[in-house]
């Protein structure tokens, strides 16, 4: 019985997996590499100095983006096709918990954030030393896992593709901006308006919520190579908080669900 | 899938005329547009830090080097060259300002200042430069003293103020104290004083960052060989006048 509740979340997983290969999302991913490197090949021959720290800087910060754009629009558009075909009505009326399908479900699309990480990854090694391209790379793992976890809570939630991409836009764009927001909060602290002090509280409670992704693949790594080892197990501890409180909250979502 | 779709031929006569009509309205309507002219347009002003550290989404090192990737082109623009002389200085000081604020130890601003626009031949915009790379440099003395260096030389042979040389060489020798900063660095001060033209000058100061093995980056190498390379030559007539004429840039 044991046996059998492990080998289904598994095979779940190898199934996502297996289709995210056959959407040819690995050409996309080569594809978006091949982009970065000529954009930033091309943009460092117009610097005039510091040319290889252009090219690390842009390459780092294009293929965070690529990767991250690419695993939140397969992961919604994948569970919003599942959910026309019946995919997730057929697997439900199967005799297993529904927290065995979700955790199938995530382990198939963590699986899948393992390829750019590695194929990214490999590329920042031309360009860095290999603990901090190794770093840069576990880096983009762990925020593609976030934000694979928060696609699949919000396409559980909304759906449907638009307000899903959208909702994981917006969310992603903030736990990036966090940073600064929560400076420029602090900057203002004095602020005697309600409207500031409600707007400084609400930039406050979103510092608390969300996780901090301006602190995760740091492009200044590939560039200054100062990544250390605290910043690896800071961004682990809060990769591991965060995708099991998001999927605690996908639970509780797919638990309410009359299906 | 070619297999999938039916013949040519089904797609109804008033489907291809609307097309063969709406694609001739379409380049009908861009060839009568009059064509595009070239305007040469003033460089904004710099947005505030904040501004600039909200959008760079953690990224602040990219930014940086885009922002001065777009402050650095802002002199070719489309179809228009804009001299130096025609900038804002001060906005262009605020933008290279902000690309400090956003990744502090790069290098590219100060060289910018000392070398590209520090040249401009107008002596107000010449001091506004050297002003610049003088006050960043007291933030990181160890990392930027070539850029002060270099704005000595200018001070000493383009403004023809050797107090000024005398105060830039004499912050080196005071500030720059790390151990990274070559002896040479610290002799400034005296080199400045001895009675030796720019060419010279400048090709010891370059020649010894070049020798020194502290210029890796193939880019940079370049352009200060070439500057180097320039040097090397004898002036023509129209540049020996330029040159006493106070000036040499654009």
């Amino acid at each position: 019985m044991t046996r059998m509740m492990l080998a289904m979340p598994l095979t779940i997983a190898r199934y996502t997996l297996l289709e995210a290969l056959r959407n040819r999302l690995l050409w996309l991913l080569i594809g978006a590499a091949l982009g970065a490197v000529a954009l930033a090949g091309f943009l460092q021959e117009l610097a005039l100095t510091e040319s290889h720290a252009l090219q690390a800087a842009l390459l780092g910060a294009v293929l965070r983006l690529a990767a991250v754009f690419l695993i939140a629009t397969f992961v919604i558009t994948s569970m919003v096709r599942e959910a026309s075909d019946k995919g997730l009505e057929l697997l439900l009326a199967l005799p297993m918990p529904r927290a065995t399908y979700l955790a199938g479900k995530l382990a198939g699309f963590g699986a899948l954030a393992v390829l750019p990480a590695l194929l990214f990854g490999a590329l920042a090694l031309a360009l860095a030393p290999a603990g901090q391209a190794a770093l840069w790379a576990f880096s983009l793992l762990c925020e593609c896992w976030i934000v694979a976890a928060f696609s699949l809570l919000c396409v559980l939630t909304l759906q449907q593709v638009l307000p899903a991409l959208a909702a994981a836009l917006a969310f992603y764009v903030m736990a990036r901006a966090i940073g600064p927001l929560l400076l420029m909060s602090q900057a203002g602290g004095n602020a005697s308006s309600p409207g500031q002090q409600v707007l400084g509280g609400a930039i406050d409670l979103l510092g608390l919520l969300l996780p901090h992704l301006d602190g995760f693949t740091r492009s200044d790594w590939l560039v200054y190579h100062g990544g250390t080892g605290a910043d690896l197990l800071a961004i682990a501890a809060q990769t591991a908080l965060y995708v099991t409180l998001l999927a605690a909250a996908g639970l509780f979502d797919l638990y309410r669900k009359q299906i | 899938m070619a297999s999938l779709q039916k013949p040519l031929s089904v797609v109804p006569r008033a489907v291809w005329l609307l097309l063969a009509a709406a694609l001739l309205l379409q380049v009908g309507w861009q060839a009568s547009r009059p064509p595009l002219r070239a305007q040469a347009q003033a460089l904004p002003p710099p947005p505030s830090s904040a501004a600039l550290r909200l959008a760079a989404l953690g990224e602040p090192v990219a930014l940086a080097r885009l922002t001065m990737l777009y402050v650095q082109g802002f002199d070719e623009q489309a179809g228009v060259s804009v001299g130096w002389r025609q900038l804002d200085y001060v906005t262009v000081i605020g933008w290279l300002q902000r690309v400090l604020d956003l990744d502090p130890r790069g290098q590219s601003p100060l060289l910018a200042a000392s070398q590209v626009y520090g040249a401009v031949g107008d002596p107000v915009r010449t001091r506004q430069m050297l002003a610049f790379v003088h006050a960043r440099f007291a933030q990181d003395p160890d990392r930027r003293w070539p850029w002060l260096a270099h704005a000595a030389l200018v001070a000493k042979h383009r403004l023809h103020d050797l107090p000024l040389a005398r105060r830039y060489a004499r912050d080196i020798r005071l500030h720059a104290t790390g151990a990274q900063v070559p002896a040479w660095a610290h002799e400034l001060e005296a080199f400045i004083a001895e009675d030796m033209n720019e060419r010279d000058s400048a090709r010891a100061l370059i020649g010894g960052l070049l020798q020194s093995g502290r210029i890796t980056d193939p880019r940079e190498l370049h352009f200060l060989e070439q500057r180097l390379d320039q040097l090397g030559q004898p002036p023509s007539p129209p540049e020996q006048q330029q040159q006493q004429n106070g000036a040499p840039g654009r």
